[in-house]
C-alpha cells in the first residue's frame, strides 16, 4: 500500500511548523491542507475529536495528534535516515525534558508578551527573559541543543523564530541584544533547507498578529 | 560498576508513585529518598535545578526529571516488561492519552473537588466531559495498555486511586458507575493488581492529608 501522508495545519502555527520541518528532514512527500480555525473542516473534527486542533498528521488514514508526539512518530516510522532523537536513552530523556520545558514554559509565556499590557506584560516579559536565559544556559557552546546535530529540541524551539519579530515589537526588546547565543543558533538552523523553507517570513506573521490584535480588541 | 538507581519522591504524590510502579513492574532495584517539599534537600535542588520538583530518577549519578520522561526512560533502559507498545502508531496513541490526562484532566478534577465553591460545578462539568473521552478510549480493553498494565494505566493511576481519595475527602462525586461503568471497572482492576496495590500510598493517611491541606471550610464531614 502506498504511503499516504496528509498534514492538517495552519501556516502560522509554530506547532505545525515543527511537523513540517520533521517531514522535510526525512524527505517525506505529503499533502498539506490549510485549516481555517474559525471554520474547522469535518476532516479535522473527525481526526482530532478530543482537542479539535492542528497539527494533525494522517498516515494511511490514521491520525496522530500533538506536534511533539507527531515528530517522535515520524522519527520512529521513517527511521532509516536523519534521526531526530538521539540513540542513547539518557540523551533521549534529556531531549524530551527540554522539549517539554519549551512547551510548558516558553509557549505559555510568549502569547502573554503580545496580548497583554502594562504590569501584566512586564511580568510576562520577565518570565520570557528568565526562560530564554535558561535555554541559553542549556545551549552553552554547542552548535545545536542536541549537540553536533540538529534534532528534536532544536525543532521544538526554532519554529518560534518566525514569531520573534512579534514579541520584539509588542514587547519592546531585541532578541539579538538580549540573547545573542540564541540568535547565533537560530542563524545556524536557518542554514538548513528544512527550516528555511518551512518558517514563514517574520513580517508576514507580524501582519497577521496586527489584524488579530484588532479582532481581539487589543488595538 | 554496580548499578545505582535513586528515586526522589513524596509518599502521597501520584507523580513519584507512578515512577515506583514502573520500576517495580520492570523489577528494578532502587533506593527511595522521601523529600519534604517545604524543605527541599540540596540533592534534589542539584538534580533538578530547573523545576526543583519531584520525582527525579538518578541512574548511576545521572538525573532525569518529569514523570512521563522518566517512564519512557525506564521503558527504554530496562528490558522485560513493556510499558509502551512496540508499534509506532500505538506508541503515539499511548503518548497522546498520557499527555491528555496530565495536561487536561488534572486541573478540572482538582478544581471540582477543592476549588472555590463558585467554580466547582463548572469544573465538575468539564472534568466529566474529559473523563468521557477516557471511558470511550477504554472500549472493551481490560487496561488502556490492552491485556496488561501500560504507561497510560500508570499515568491514569491518578484517576484510579487519587480521584477516589479526593472524592472521599471532599464529598464531591465525579467517577460514578452510572456515568463511567468501564472506567470504574478498570480502576478496580488496576488497584487490585498485586504490584500496583503494594505501591499505592495508605488511603486513610492520604484522605486525612488532603482534608487537612485543601479542605478547610469547603470539606464535607
Amino acid at each position: 500500500m502506498a504511503n499516504e501522508v496528509v498534514l492538517l495545519d495552519t501556516w502560522v502555527s509554530s506547532f505545525g511548523m515543527r511537523v513540517r520541518i520533521a517531514l522535510a528532514e526525512k524527505g517525506i512527500k505529503y499533502e498539506y491542507k490549510e485549516e481555517d480555525l474559525r471554520n474547522k473542516s469535518d476532516l479535522l473534527l473527525k481526526m482530532n475529536p478530543v482537542h479539535k486542533k492542528i497539527p494533525v498528521l494522517i498516515h494511511n488514514g490514521k491520525p496522530v495528534c500533538e506536534s511533539l508526539i507527531i515528530v517522535q512518530y515520524i522519527d520512529e516510522v521513517w527511521n532509516d535516515s536523519s534521526p531526530l532523537l538521539p540513540a542513547d536513552p539518557y540523551q533521549r530523556a534529556q531531549a524530551r525534558f527540554w522539549a517539554d520545558f519549551i512547551d510548558a514554559k516558553v509557549q505559555s509565556v510568549t502569547r502573554r508578551v503580545w496580548t497583554t499590557k502594562g504590569e501584566e506584560q512586564e511580568a510576562a516579559k520577565k518570565e520570557y527573559f528568565e526562560t530564554f536565559k535558561i535555554l541559553e544556559g542549556e545551549l552553552g557552546d554547542k552548535p545545536y541543543f542536541g549537540g553536533e546535530t540538529f534534532g528534536f529540541v532544536d525543532i521544538a524551539l526554532v519554529t518560534l523564530y518566525s514569531w520573534f519579530y512579534v514579541y520584539e515589537s509588542f514587547g519592546n526588546f531585541s532578541m539579538e541584544a538580549e540573547f545573542p547565543k540564541i540568535m547565533t543558533w537560530v542563524k545556524r538552523c536557518m542554514q538548513k533547507e528544512s527550516v528555511a523553507k518551512t518558517l514563514p517570513d517574520q513580517k508576514k506573521v507580524y501582519g497577521l498578529v496586527v489584524d488579530l490584535r484588532k479582532k481581539l480588541g487589543l488595538d | 560498576m554496580a548499578e545505582e538507581v535513586l528515586l526522589f519522591g513524596v509518599w502521597g504524590s501520584p507523580f513519584s508513585r507512578r515512577v515506583e510502579m514502573a520500576l517495580k513492574l520492570k523489577g528494578v532495584e532502587y533506593k527511595y529518598m522521601e523529600e519534604d517539599i517545604t524543605n527541599k534537600s540540596p540533592a534534589l535542588l542539584k538534580y533538578n535545578p530547573i523545576h526543583k520538583k519531584i520525582p527525579v530518577l538518578v541512574h548511576n549519578g545521572k538525573p532525569i526529571a518529569e514523570s512521563q520522561v522518566i517512564l519512557e526512560y525506564i521503558d527504554e533502559t530496562w528490558q522485560g516488561y513493556s510499558l509502551l507498545p512496540k508499534d509506532p502508531y500505538q506508541r503515539a496513541v499511548a503518548r497522546f492519552w498520557a499527555k491528555f490526562i496530565d495536561d487536561k484532566c488534572l486541573q478540572p478534577v482538582f478544581k471540582a473537588c477543592w476549588g472555590e465553591e463558585k467554580d466547582r460545578e463548572k469544573a465538575a462539568e468539564e472534568a466529566t466531559e474529559l473523563l468521557k473521552f477516557l471511558e470511550e478510549e477504554l472500549k472493551e480493553k481490560r487496561f488502556f495498555g490492552g491485556e496488561s498494565i501500560g504507561m497510560v494505566d500508570i499515568v491514569a493511576s491518578i484517576i484510579a486511586f487519587w480521584l477516589g481519595v479526593f472524592e472521599e475527602a471532599s464529598g464531591v462525586k465525579l467517577l460514578t458507575t452510572e456515568k463511567f461503568p468501564k472506567l470504574c471497572n478498570w480502576a478496580h482492576e488496576f488497584v487490585s493488581n498485586g504490584v500496583i496495590k503494594e505501591n499505592l500510598p495508605p488511603r486513610d493517611k492520604l484522605i486525612a492529608y488532603f482534608r487537612n491541606r485543601f479542605g478547610g471550610a469547603n470539606a464535607s464531614k
